[in-house]
């Protein structure tokens, strides 16, 4: 196929924050995920882990704990607010002081009628749950200290609260606590120390488990208020508790990063009444703090300091064979499954977006040729031209370069909307509100290759393009007849702009003809969400690839998938690269050669070419290693359409530039490890 | 360093009438490396096998007849040649019995020398300074040999060189007082004359010496004033230049002549750095010059010196590690070594890194700018001309020269001594300085050692300050400073002299532990170590532990529950341990740092240390422990910018002492206690090191570990897809 220049970018100083909090929802299979700079991931597990929606964060706010009540979300955090979440336009819907100071944890009953807050002045109060809004109700018994964590009992009946050396059992109705566990202090040195319930579970046989920052994960009778049984499991602090939906099995995450399952069964086989809990399997797959963790059917989803959502599947049957198979069951989250990284082709820039800032990046540049794996010498160094630092506390959540560099935009949730004209002459103009701050909250944006207008989905019904041939401002929305209430995830331009395709969280793809300002067509539904797409700059061949890794080609002018997109589908994608665990975050294409279409994912990225056979079951799909010991003559014959480079790990970004040179932006997981703070100490063999 | 190892006799020489005739002609090799063809001045040639030091052979002419050439080997033909009667050459055998029975040939001119050399043809030289190959000779022995020297021109010397298959003859000829060098190129033959730059008296050269250095052939001669010059003669030299050239010298070495000048001496180099000289004094013996000596010429330190029984007749011969000197009654074959020598070996070992970094770029450059002229660009220069400038504003009366305060020195009292020696010194831009240092320096020794009533301690500590005087200079200076119990002098000499020998070294630290404590308080010494001193005695004083930290050496290892203890508790225990008080007087002290921190190498340390009696070992080491637990308490953090002996310094002290008293100590009850805590100092040495072991194998796991790609943030690369 040839060489390709490949601009090795690391310098990305791209930075996730911990995740603090996480809630399940059961009944629609997906993951609520806080983190600490106030963002908030909805990941759908019924669609291979996709990340769904974020919604940025804000300064001010900190989430501690997330609740979902039937399909909506709150959150509470130590700025003393709840908060629910407006899924359809990614933002929060409103926000209600407790007044009861910080609030610590956020629970609601299994009826999903009332919410339970638990608050740094000694409060539990508990709201109703009205159709469009929260109302208080009441207060339960006031403590002295703290509530840290609550539980609610699945009856309704009574709610369990962890607070300072203490656990408190509340009855609901009365309001009274009717039970005090007193729970010990840690040993040694930690012994002048509170002992803070970090987490309790209330099970439906009134047991009480609590986790506790003296390292223990203790079982209590919730009737009679007796400790049960306590299991030590580490010197440092027991963070998070979850139970599993049978109640039989417990998981608790610990400051050392372990994640620790236990079991309710017999300790014997004989007497299988006789169960009791009994810590099982220990799994560490994190560095730092757990914060936080979810057991669903049939994984551990955990997660903590070190930023990476970790799904650890419990396929107990499999297990055998899966150690066989040399496979790593663990599936690890580590990057946001979407553009951070914008790259103007024509210009040869990049455009990184932060939550605070946007840089704006000139590639270097190297006269030499070299062999491939040379590193070519450096005629003129990367150079940053822009640093664009947001207004307000609402952190950016989408931006985009034209290709030829020239416009720059970024919006926040509060829906300003900012561009610039990033001319090569004066490239430090201060930023220009082009757009009004009128009622775009948009959560993407795109500025077709022609500079010639920019699109952003602005409500979840509409997308609203503005052609801003400066200084006159066109502004016109695309009005959607369908009534839609996903919001728009995705969006592209073909390379004349004439058209624009989005897709929503409901998997659905419009395209609309931009010159008529209508919609052209609708792709059939797969059932799996897109994670990228393109339109290809001469063919006006949409290519299309969902999060379960298949990939189409959906002709627009044709309004049908096109032969090469039912020939794969015919044949099927090879094994191998749908058992990839990362979804493809970008596609672009080769100016020059139409027949090749550029992919990547996290691991690798990947060059199809079309013109080439598709790679059958049997055909060695990791093949490039194979050609490379090959003989010219004996090479054709080994050939298929995908050829796919691991050289880069770590992936953000890779892009085919005008002068078919590839831009890899990587941002390594060591360099994110090693920014991020000490883990505790442990004792290491031989340390 | 060089050695000269006990040397043996090789054969008894034959008394002649003349005293300046030497009995010995010539040595030269045999094709054995052991044997030795020694030709004596009259007529016997003898084969002698040289390490069973008897004759293998010997051959005579017939009485009346005279061998005027040293016998010499052909190494071809395996045969011996000499010539007799200056006309009659000689070949024979070894197997042959009578040299009269050899083969003989006369030539028509008088044969100066026959040269051999291993892997070259013989080379008869002439008289009048032709050159012919003994093989085209021996076929045409009458063939007419024409005169190159001219009338009243004699050859003093000669040898013959093989360099790079290209045959040398050197000969140097002496013609109204003016030397000149020949060197004869055979096949092309070529003749290139030099001439030697004349020393200023007028002296002939005593001795010449040649050797092949770098394809360059390098000339050594002594002149009778001790000078040792080179001169440096390419191989492929300027062929077909005319006429006479000058010969640049460089002077190599100057040599302490004594009184009067050089007689009978010779100096062969040994190798690029070392010379052999023979006939000369000692610098530290006070009369004769029967010396052999190994100088080495880079430093300009003696390596070694052998007294010669009898008399020296001025000739040296140096084949294959031995040197053969003929002296008095007996050919003596003395065996050398010259090591390679670097300048830690010439300066010792145990230079405290710091200063040595900070001496030496005042000490060592100035050995070339003795030798080669250039300034001395030191910084202490640069300090001294600037105070000279304000110095010579003061002054109005114009300073003394170097020869006139040489003068003065001989008579002048104490303080106009002190004074002209400051404003010499200061005014620093004497040529060389180094020189004139050393000479006053020397002068000022010798007057004190004659009136013992004359004593100039600020002269004597202001030329050691200058930095330019070494021991081998005026070797006699620190014995003097010690007998006047000038302290003061005796700490700069020991901090500044980088080659006291390890006796005087000794000397100074026996005196200094025998001085009363009240003797040396009142001395006012270098303040730096003074106060390194006091810091150290003060962070005792205060005493206790920083940190919670004791010493390993207290702990009890078979203790883990060991807990600290109060320091009371360790008083009942083990009383000598508690060493808060510095077991000597602060002074002393200071004077011991110094005699510690001295360089010194201890093959030659342990002999003299066994000088020391007992109480003053059991002291020693009773101070060097105090300063061991003060060090190792880290109660006293070390400044680096003052002078202190290093820990190792200590440990290696303690170890020598131990080495050269263990005995001793053993036997003596008072060092009982002392012993069982040096063994506690081992203990936690080898315990320490045993840790640092097991960390090594950790460590070098890290160097097992693949060398990740060094990565940066940005980077071009090709890659290739098929």
């Amino acid at each position: 196929m040839g060489e390709f220049k490949v601009h090795r970018v690391r310098f990305f100083d791209y930075m996730p924050t911990a995740i603090r909090a996480m809630a399940f929802n059961a009944h629609t299979e997906r993951l609520a995920l806080a983190r600490m700079d106030g963002s908030v991931e909805i990941f759908n597990f019924t669609d291979h882990y996709f990340q769904e929606k974020v919604i940025p964060g804000k300064d001010s706010r900190s989430i501690e704990s997330l609740c979902w009540v039937g399909g909506r979300l709150f959150s509470a955090g130590l700025n003393g607010e709840i908060a629910e979440y407006d899924l359809e336009n990614l933002r929060p819907k409103y926000s209600l002081e407790a007044y009861g100071g910080p609030i610590w944890t956020i629970i609601s009953n299994t009826q999903g009628t009332q919410l339970a807050i638990g608050c740094e002045d000694g409060t539990v109060k508990l709201f109703e749950v009205l159709e469009e809004h929260i109302q208080f109700e009441r207060n339960l018994d006031r403590q002295k200290g703290r509530i840290i964590s609550l539980s609610w009992h699945p009856s309704g009946t009574h709610i369990a609260a962890g607070m300072m050396d203490m656990i408190r059992v509340f009855d609901v109705p009365t309001g009274h606590a009717v039970q005090r566990l007193l729970v010990d202090r840690g040993f040694g040195g930690s012994k002048s120390r509170e002992t803070v319930v970090w987490s309790v579970a209330f099970l439906s046989d009134h047991t009480v488990v609590s986790g506790d920052s003296a390292g223990k994960v203790q079982v209590w009778d919730g009737h009679t208020g007796t400790l049960v049984k306590t299991h030590l499991v580490t010197k440092w602090d027991v963070l998070a508790l979850s139970v599993s939906k049978d109640e039989s099995s417990v998981v608790a995450g610990t400051s050392e990063g372990t994640v620790i399952q236990f079991q309710f069964i017999a300790p014997t086989l004989h007497q299988q009444q006789d169960k009791e809990w009994v810590r099982t399997r220990t799994f560490k797959n994190h560095t730092h703090d757990v914060r936080a963790l979810a057991e669903i059917e049939t994984a551990i989803v955990s997660g903590g300091m070190d930023t990476h959502l970790v799904v650890r599947p419990l396929l107990e049957k499999f297990d055998e064979n899966i150690e066989m198979a040399g496979f790593d069951p663990v599936l690890l989250l580590f990057f946001p499954q979407r553009n951070l990284v914008s790259c103007a082709k024509k210009a040869g820039l990049l455009l990184f977006q932060f939550p605070g800032q946007l840089e704006l990046w000139r590639l270097g540049d190297s006269d030499e040729h070299g062999k491939p794996g040379d590193r070519l010498p450096l005629k003129r160094k990367p150079e940053k031209l822009l640093l664009l630092k947001r207004k307000g506390e609402d952190h950016i959540c989408c931006s985009a370069l034209s290709s030829c560099g020239g416009w720059l935009a970024y919006s926040t949730v509060s829906s300003v909307l900012y561009t610039l004209h990033t001319s090569s002459a004066s490239p430090r103009t201060p930023p220009r509100c082009l757009l009004p701050p009128a009622n775009h909250q948009s959560s993407l944006l795109l500025l077709p290759s022609l500079s010639a207008s920019m699109c952003t989905p602005s409500s979840p019904s509409q997308v609203s393009g503005s052609s801003n041939m400066s200084p006159q401002l066109g502004c016109s929305s695309l009005e959607n007849h369908r009534f839609l209430l996903q919001p728009i995830h995705l969006m592209t331009t073909s390379g004349d702009g004439k058209w624009l395709a989005a897709a929503n969280s409901d998997c659905e793809i419009h395209v609309y003809n931009l010159q008529k300002l209508k919609l052209h067509c609708i792709v059939p539904v797969y059932g799996s969400c897109p994670s990228a797409m393109g339109i290809h700059p001469t063919t006006n061949n949409m290519t299309v690839v969902h999060a379960d890794q298949q990939l189409f080609e959906y002709s627009i002018v044709e309004k049908q998938y096109t032969d090469w997109s039912r020939k794969l589908q015919k044949q099927g994608l090879h094994n191998v690269w749908l058992d990839r665990d990362t979804p493809v975050t970008h596609v672009t294409f080769n100016s020059k050669n139409p027949n090749q279409v550029v992919l990547h994912d996290m691991h690798m990225f990947c060059i199809i070419d079309q013109s080439l056979p598709l790679p059958d079951q049997k055909t060695q799909f990791y093949n490039q290693m194979t050609l490379r010991s090959l003989s010219e003559q004996e090479r054709p014959s080994h050939l298929h359409a995908f050829k796919i480079c691991k050289t880069f790990q770590d992936l953000l970004c890779v892009s085919l530039l005008d002068d078919q040179s590839l831009v890899v932006v990587e941002r390594p997981l060591l360099a994110i490890t090693s920014q991020l703070p000490a883990p505790v100490r442990q004792k290491k063999f031989a340390t | 360093m060089a050695t000269l190892f006990e040397g043996f006799t090789l054969c008894g020489l034959v008394q002649t009438s003349s005293a300046s005739d030497s009995a010995i002609q010539g040595i030269e090799l045999d094709g054995d490396s052991d044997h030795a063809v020694v030709t004596d001045s009259t007529r016997a040639v003898t084969l002698y096998k040289v390490s069973d030091q008897k004759p293998l052979g010997s051959w005579t002419v017939k009485q009346g007849q005279l061998l005027t050439c040293p016998a010499v080997f052909n190494f071809q033909t395996k045969e011996y040649v000499v010539v007799s009667d200056n006309k009659v050459i000689r070949v024979w055998k070894e197997e042959d019995l009578n040299l009269d029975k050899a083969f003989k040939a006369t030539v028509s001119a008088d044969v100066w020398r026959v040269h051999s050399a291993p892997g070259g043809e013989l080379v008869v030289l002439f008289q009048r300074g032709a050159v012919r190959l003994l093989d085209s000779l021996l076929s045409a022995p009458q063939q007419p040999i024409e005169g190159i020297l001219s009338e009243k021109e004699v050859i003093r010397w000669s040898t013959n060189i093989v360099a790079e298959k290209q045959h040398f003859v050197l000969f140097t000829t002496e013609q109204r007082g003016e030397h000149f060098l020949y060197v004869q190129r055979l096949n092309p033959n070529t003749l290139q004359k030099y001439r030697l730059e004349r020393e200023d008296s007028g002296a002939s050269p005593l001795s010449f010496s040649a050797s092949l250095r770098d394809k360059h052939i390098n000339l050594l001669y002594l002149y009778p004033n001790g000078c040792v010059y080179q001169s440096v003669v390419a191989v492929r030299g300027p062929v077909g230049l005319e006429g006479v050239q000058a010969l640049p010298r460089s002077l190599r070495l100057r040599l302490p002549v004594g009184e009067g000048e050089l007689g009978a001496a010779s100096a062969v180099a040994l190798d690029e750095a070392h010379v052999a000289v023979v006939g000369m004094p000692h610098p530290s013996a006070r009369t004769g010059k029967d010396f052999l000596c190994i100088w080495n010429t880079n430093f300009q330190t003696l390596q070694a010196g052998k007294e010669m029984v009898g008399r020296i007749r001025g000739q040296v011969w140096c084949y294959l590690g031995k040197l053969f000197v003929p002296h008095g009654k007996a050919l003596s074959v003395i065996p050398y070594e010259c090591q390679k020598s670097s300048l830690a070996s010439a300066l010792g070992k145990l230079r405290h890194p710091g200063i040595a970094v900070s001496k030496s770029s005042v000490a060592i450059p100035s050995w070339n700018t003795l030798l080669h002229g250039d300034q001395p660009q030191g910084p202490t220069k640069i300090v001294d001309t600037r105070k000279s400038k304000l110095r010579r504003k003061s002054q109005s009366a114009p300073a003394l020269t170097v020869d006139q305060v040489l003068e003065l020195i001989k008579t002048g009292p104490v303080e106009e001594v002190r004074r002209e020696v400051e404003a010499l010194v200061s005014r620093g831009d004497a040529q060389d300085l180094q020189l004139s240092v050393g000479r006053l320096a020397c002068q000022l020794v010798a007057r004190s050692q004659v009136e013992t009533a004359f004593y100039a301690p600020g002269a004597l500590a202001r030329l050691v300050q200058t930095q330019c005087l070494c021991h081998s200079m005026c070797p006699d200076l620190l014995l003097l400073a010690l007998e006047h119990k000038d302290y003061f002098l005796c700490q700069l000499c020991l901090q500044l002299f980088p080659d006291i020998p390890e006796v005087v070294t000794c000397a100074c630290l026996k005196t200094f532990i025998g001085v009363p404590d009240g003797d040396v308080e009142m001395v006012s010494l270098e303040p730096d170590s003074v106060s390194f001193m006091e810091g150290l005695v003060a962070a005792g004083a205060r005493g206790g532990q920083q940190n919670g930290f004791s010493p390993p050496l207290f702990e009890d290892s078979c203790d883990p529950h060991h807990q600290p203890k109060p320091p009371q508790h360790q008083d009942k225990k083990n009383p000598t341990l508690q060493l808060e008080v510095c077991p000597v007087g602060l002074h002393k002290a200071v004077l011991l740092n110094e005699v510690l921190q001295t360089p010194y190498s201890d093959n030659l340390l342990v002999p003299h240390l066994k000088d020391l009696n007992a109480p003053q070992v059991i002291l020693f080491l009773q101070y060097l422990q105090f300063i061991y637990l003060k060090y190792s308490q880290d109660v006293y953090t070390q400044t680096p910018v003052l002078r202190s002996p290093t820990m190792t310094q200590i440990i290696d002290w303690v170890c020598l002492l131990l080495d050269a008293h263990f005995t001793v100590l053993v036997m003596a009850p008072d060092a009982k206690g002392l012993l069982s805590n040096l063994q506690s100092f081992v203990k936690s040495q080898v315990k320490l090191f045993s840790e640092l072991g097991k960390i090594e194998g950790s460590l070098q796991e890290l160097h097992k570990m693949k060398p990740s790609k060094d990565i940066s943030q940005y980077s071009i690369e090709v890659i290739e897809l098929f």
